[in-house]
């Protein structure tokens, strides 16, 4: 049915009551639906990163190591690699070795499930962690230098591994946490991440090609930030572009849609670092 | 309390009544002004023209997740018109274009924007009166 046949099976009488009744509808449909692709996900095989929705600069820029902005990051990462760092004084590759194998396909299972903390944790987590609990050596900030510059060295590891994120059967009422959130319409402009990514991408927002949200080159380097940047701050800005309440670093909604779009590119081969416009 | 803010802030909306599928009547009692209705339809803040595309040889940057606006005045009264600003979703509830009157029933609205409706009566009627202008 198109839109303007719709437009008379909704025109006359509907009031306020009946149109909470239809989002009710909608929202216990979609919450409802367990893992079965619902109407409107994309079929694996129809699957693009956001790298082929560029212009031919912005790919050439991504693929020549030596003009990828990005890469300036992950040498720093691997200098910190080797540092000693916290009152344990021992070095990343003091436990871990050398990060060519030992790091290779890590990033593509993460957000991985934590035991002691009995949830996901993101990459940028994990590696806090390590400082925590193994270098006795204070958090690194979200978005600071030296966490984005050690997470593109680490994901740079796994750089055209098949994403296996969500395997573990632990992490599925997380994943589904993560499906909801992305199916919920939220902000004053009331759009879901669904209705671009799922339903409209390949067109425009104003100038922007709208893609379909994969997360396959984080952290990366996007030129409108002119740095580098994690998924987390890409996710908090289109929250703020629908005029939502972005949800803070590290927050379990974060972690919980970060693993779904992991989950939801299973197969994809990661790019870090990418770049995007 | 909260609940009595927020109701008292959604009580600052004019009341309109639907009928039919319209509002026939202005939402401020008088007419907008279409010149300043093309300019707010133009600004980015107004978010129109990340989704539609219309009459603007002046902007390269029109989106196409919507119907380009030419034309919009022959499809619609100024009625359905004012009525689809206020609240689109009576018109399609599935429908992505947002409702620029309405300020409650919404989930996780920015701090900054909580409360209020995405434009102003007023803007609203400029809106509408530079709509009913767009005819082929
Ligand atoms: C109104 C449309 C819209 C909505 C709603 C929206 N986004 Fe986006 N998103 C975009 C656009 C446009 C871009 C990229 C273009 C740009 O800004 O460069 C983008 C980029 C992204 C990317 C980066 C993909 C890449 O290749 O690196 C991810 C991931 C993403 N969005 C996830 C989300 C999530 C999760 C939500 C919901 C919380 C969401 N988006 C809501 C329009 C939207
Ligand atoms: C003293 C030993 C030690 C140090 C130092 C250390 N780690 Fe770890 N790392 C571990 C252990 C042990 C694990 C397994 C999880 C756990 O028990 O914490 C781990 C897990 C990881 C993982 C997840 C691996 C996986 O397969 O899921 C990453 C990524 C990682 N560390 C990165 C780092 C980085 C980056 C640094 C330096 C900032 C670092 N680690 C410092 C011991 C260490
Ligand atoms: C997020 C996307 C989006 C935004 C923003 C948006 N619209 Fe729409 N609009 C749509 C869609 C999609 C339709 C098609 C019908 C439907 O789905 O309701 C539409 C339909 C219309 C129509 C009827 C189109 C026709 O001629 O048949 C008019 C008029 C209109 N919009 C005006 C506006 C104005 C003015 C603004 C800004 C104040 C605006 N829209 C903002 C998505 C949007």
């Amino acid at each position: 049915m198109d839109r303007r046949q719709r437009l008379f099976v909704h025109r006359i009488g509907i009031d306020h009551g009946r149109m909470n009744f239809w989002r009710a509808i909608v929202l216990a449909a979609l919450v409802a639906t367990a893992p079965a692709p619902l109407a409107g996900e994309i079929p694996p095989d129809a699957r693009r990163s956001g790298y082929s929705f560029m212009g031919p600069d912005t790919r050439a820029m991504q693929d020549d190591d030596t003009s990828s902005p990005g890469m300036l990051f992950v040498l720093d990462g691997e200098t910190l690699w080797t540092k000693k760092a916290g009152s344990a004084d021992k070095a990343c590759a003091d436990c871990h070795g050398d990060a060519r194998s030992s790091m290779k396909g890590v990033a593509a299972r993460y957000p991985a499930f934590d035991k002691a903390l009995a949830r996901p944790v993101t990459l940028d987590q994990r590696i806090n962690l390590c400082r925590a609990n193994h270098q006795q050596a204070a958090p690194l900030p979200y978005e600071s230098r030296d966490i984005l510059a050690l997470s593109a060295f680490v994901a740079h590891q796994s750089r055209g591994v098949a994403i296996t994120a969500g395997d573990d059967p632990q992490l599925k009422p997380f994943i589904e946490q993560g499906r909801n959130l992305f199916m919920q319409r939220e902000g004053q402009l009331n759009l879901a991440c669904t209705n671009c990514h799922d339903d409209n991408f390949e067109k425009r927002l104003a100038g922007s090609p709208i893609t379909q949200a994969q997360p396959t080159g984080y952290p990366l380097y996007r030129l409108e930030w002119q740095t580098l940047g994690s998924l987390e701050r890409r996710l908090r800005s289109c929250m703020t572009g629908v005029r939502a309440q972005a949800y803070d670093y590290g927050a379990p909604e974060l972690v919980a849609l970060e693993l779904y779009l992991m989950a939801r590119a299973r197969g994809m081969p990661m790019e870090t670092p990418a770049v995007r416009p | 309390s909260l609940a009595f803010v927020a109701n008292a802030r959604a009580e600052g909306l004019a009341p309109y009544e639907i009928i039919g599928d319209g509002i026939a009547e202005s939402l401020t009692g008088a007419p907008g002004d279409a010149a300043r209705g093309r300019a707010l339809v133009l600004a980015r803040t107004t978010t129109c023209i990340l989704c539609h595309s219309g009459p603007f040889p002046e902007t390269r940057f029109q989106g196409d997740l919507a119907p380009d606006l030419t034309g919009a005045g022959n499809r619609w009264t100024v009625s359905q018109l004012r009525l689809r600003m206020v609240d689109a979703a009576r018109f399609n509830p599935d429908t992505i274009m947002p409702s620029y009157y309405r300020a409650d029933g919404l989930v996780r609205v920015g701090r900054n924007f909580a409360g209020k409706p995405i434009l102003s009566a007023a803007e609203i009627e400029d809106i509408v009166a530079y709509l009913a202008t767009l005819r082929d």
